[in-house]
């Protein structure tokens, strides 16, 4: 489903800045994978993700989404098949407009944007329905303004912005990291859910060890730009957080460092 | 204040709240300081005045929208081609515009219009020929919110006010900012060279310079109607920019009869805005200012319960 071949991007270019952010990175995705990434701070994995949304041109490389060559494609453009949620709740939705009226936005992906009705009746018990699978009462206040959520409920609602048009892939960068532990596991609990319900091939960054085993079906390590481990199906069943910090001791010649780093 | 002054002062407000209507499309919706609009007003009074004095005082009006519209199309493009910060965008197209102004109006600083036909003396011999000069501004006002209020909720208007508040997400959704930023300040500079082109007709002259610190006008409507009407609902939030504007003219009407000189106008807008602007800062300095006496309040208290 996504095929990244050789991809490079390095930062401020020819200033003694210069930081080789994404290191000839090779990885695919098959359909329906749902990989798991963590890594130390600054290895990129931000940068990796922002590559292939589109918001970083990477500097060489190909990106192959379904066939289609976007390495080149506008950041605007490949959304129509990429869904994300990013780490910062604010960033994902319009925070001074409905919840239905943020819904309605992500549910108009890929359809022309001329003066058809915004929102449709049609579409709003659907989005009844989808707010009320997310089980946190949003389904009450769809005429509230984004603005009065808290930062899991705005997490939720931009996972299920990201998936309410089928993406062909899913981005997710931390999109817990800036939650308390009980929001954190809810929003966790609901990407497992989503991604799961709709076969979505998902690339989500974590610093939580433990979820990364425990979610998904294959994980890969960054450092330094590259990837140093990537383990699937029984190798990764037996893994323990404790090996994979000890592996990756052992592969980076460094110990794994990063400050929202949980191990439990 | 006389009756007729009161009138008067209204009716500016209606014309002037079409301008602040397009600031609120600008500066909220879009979340972007554009002053284009400065030049953008005088464009569409001297494209309305040229066009009244050749006879055509209702082409004038769709003349100066589309004049207005191509005007905040460059500024956006200055923006999101050449990276030109907003700001600096607008001053520019500002700047290059007031030789454009001045060629439009053929090399006059001033075109008079007093023996000319205008919108407002057209219609003599009709029954509405007395109360043109209010019903005209009337109802184009409301067919511009009404048109507004139907478009900011259509597919296109929704993702353009998404824009102001959060571009990425905008992208995000698959829908190119670039394309939104652009219309939208085209039809910020319509309404606003709309506003332009009534005014001129209706004070049967267009001037080179009636269009400094149009920008800070329409800024005060919107917060103003901001303040005083609130912002809960789209509909509400527009008929608060137009109450604003009207409230804003109301204010310098009085102003002006309690004995201020015209000269002043322009320092008293610039004095109302930075009051409406740091309105925020200083309601924040009050309750902190509160708060802070009231724990030492309780810090007396407690400390002269700790003597004997
Ligand atoms: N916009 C940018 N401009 C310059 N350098 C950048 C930029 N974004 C990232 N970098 C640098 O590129 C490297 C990789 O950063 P990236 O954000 O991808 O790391 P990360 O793996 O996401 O780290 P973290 O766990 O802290 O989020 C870092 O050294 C960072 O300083
Ligand atoms: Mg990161």
């Amino acid at each position: 489903m996504l095929e990244i071949r050789s991809l490079s991007k390095t930062f401020s270019m020819g200033s003694i800045n210069e930081k080789l952010a994404v290191d000839e990175v090779d990885l695919t995705l098959e359909a329906g994978e749902f990989v798991t990434v963590i890594g130390g701070n600054g290895a990129g994995k931000s940068t990796l993700l922002n590559c292939i949304a589109g918001v970083y041109e990477p500097d060489k490389g190909s990106i192959v989404l379904d066939g289609m060559d976007i390495t080149y494609w506008p950041e605007y453009k490949r959304s129509q098949y990429i869904g994300r949620v990013f780490q910062d709740p604010l960033k994902g939705t319009a925070f001074d407009m409905t919840i239905e009226e943020n819904l309605a936005m992500a549910y108009a992906k890929g359809k022309p944007h001329g003066l058809q009705w915004g929102i449709r009746k049609a579409d709003l018990a659907l989005f009844r329905e989808h707010l009320a699978r997310l089980g946190l009462g949003l389904e009450n206040r769809m005429k509230q303004k984004v603005g009065l959520l808290s930062g899991g409920q705005r997490q939720a609602l931009t996972l299920l912005m990201a998936t309410i048009v089928k993406p062909k892939l899913l981005l997710l960068d931390e999109h817990t990291a800036a939650l308390d532990p009980s929001a954190a596991r809810q929003v966790l609990y609901l990407t497992k859910e989503l991604v799961e319900q709709h076969q979505l091939c998902t690339l989500m960054v974590t610093h939580n060890m433990k979820a990364a085993l425990e979610y998904g079906t294959r994980t890969i390590m960054m450092h330094d730009g590259r990837i140093i481990l990537d383990i699937s199906g029984e190798e990764r069943r037996k893994m323990t957080v404790d090996k994979l910090i000890e592996l990756f001791g052992r592969r980076s010649g460094q110990e794994l460092d990063n400050d929202r780093l949980l191990l439990g | 204040m006389s009756l007729l002054a009161l009138q008067g002062s209204l009716e500016l407000g209606i014309i002037y709240a079409i301008m602040a209507l397009g600031v609120f499309i600008s500066f909220r919706t879009l979340n972007m300081p554009d002053l284009t609009v400065d030049s953008s007003f005088t464009l569409g009074a001297a494209v309305s005045a040229m066009l009244c004095t050749m006879g055509h005082p209702f082409l004038a009006l769709p003349a100066a929208m589309v004049a207005g519209w191509l005007a905040g199309n460059v500024t956006a493009l200055l923006y999101t081609k050449l990276k030109i910060q907003p700001l600096l965008a607008g001053i520019l197209v500002m700047l290059g515009l007031y030789s454009i102004n001045l060629r439009v109006m053929a090399n006059r600083a001033n075109i008079p219009l007093l023996n000319q036909p205008t919108v407002f003396n057209s219609l003599q011999g009709t029954p509405v020929e007395a109360q043109t000069h209010w019903l005209l501004p009337l109802v184009l006002l409301l067919a511009v919110i009404l048109l507004l209020y139907l478009f900011l909720q259509t597919r296109f208007g929704l993702v353009l006010r998404a824009t102001g508040d959060n571009d990425q997400m905008v992208r995000a959704v698959g829908v190119n900012t670039n394309i939104t930023i652009l219309f939208g300040l085209g039809l910020a500079n319509t309404l606003v060279a709309l506003s332009g082109a009534m005014i001129a007709q209706y004070q049967s002259f267009a001037d080179i310079s009636m269009g400094v610190g149009m920008v800070i006008i329409g800024l005060a409507s919107v917060i103003i109607g901001e303040v005083l009407f609130g912002t809960s609902s789209l509909l509400r939030r527009l008929l608060a920019v137009v109450l604003g504007a009207m409230l804003y003219r109301l204010v310098i009407a009085i102003a002006l009869h309690l004995g201020m000189p015209p000269t002043d106008l322009k320092l008293v807008s610039a004095i109302i805005v930075t009051i409406a602007l740091s309105s925020p800062v200083i309601k924040e300095g009050l309750m902190s200012r509160q708060k802070r006496s009231r724990s030492y309040a309780h810090k007396e208290v407690k400390d002269n319960a700790g003597n004997p």
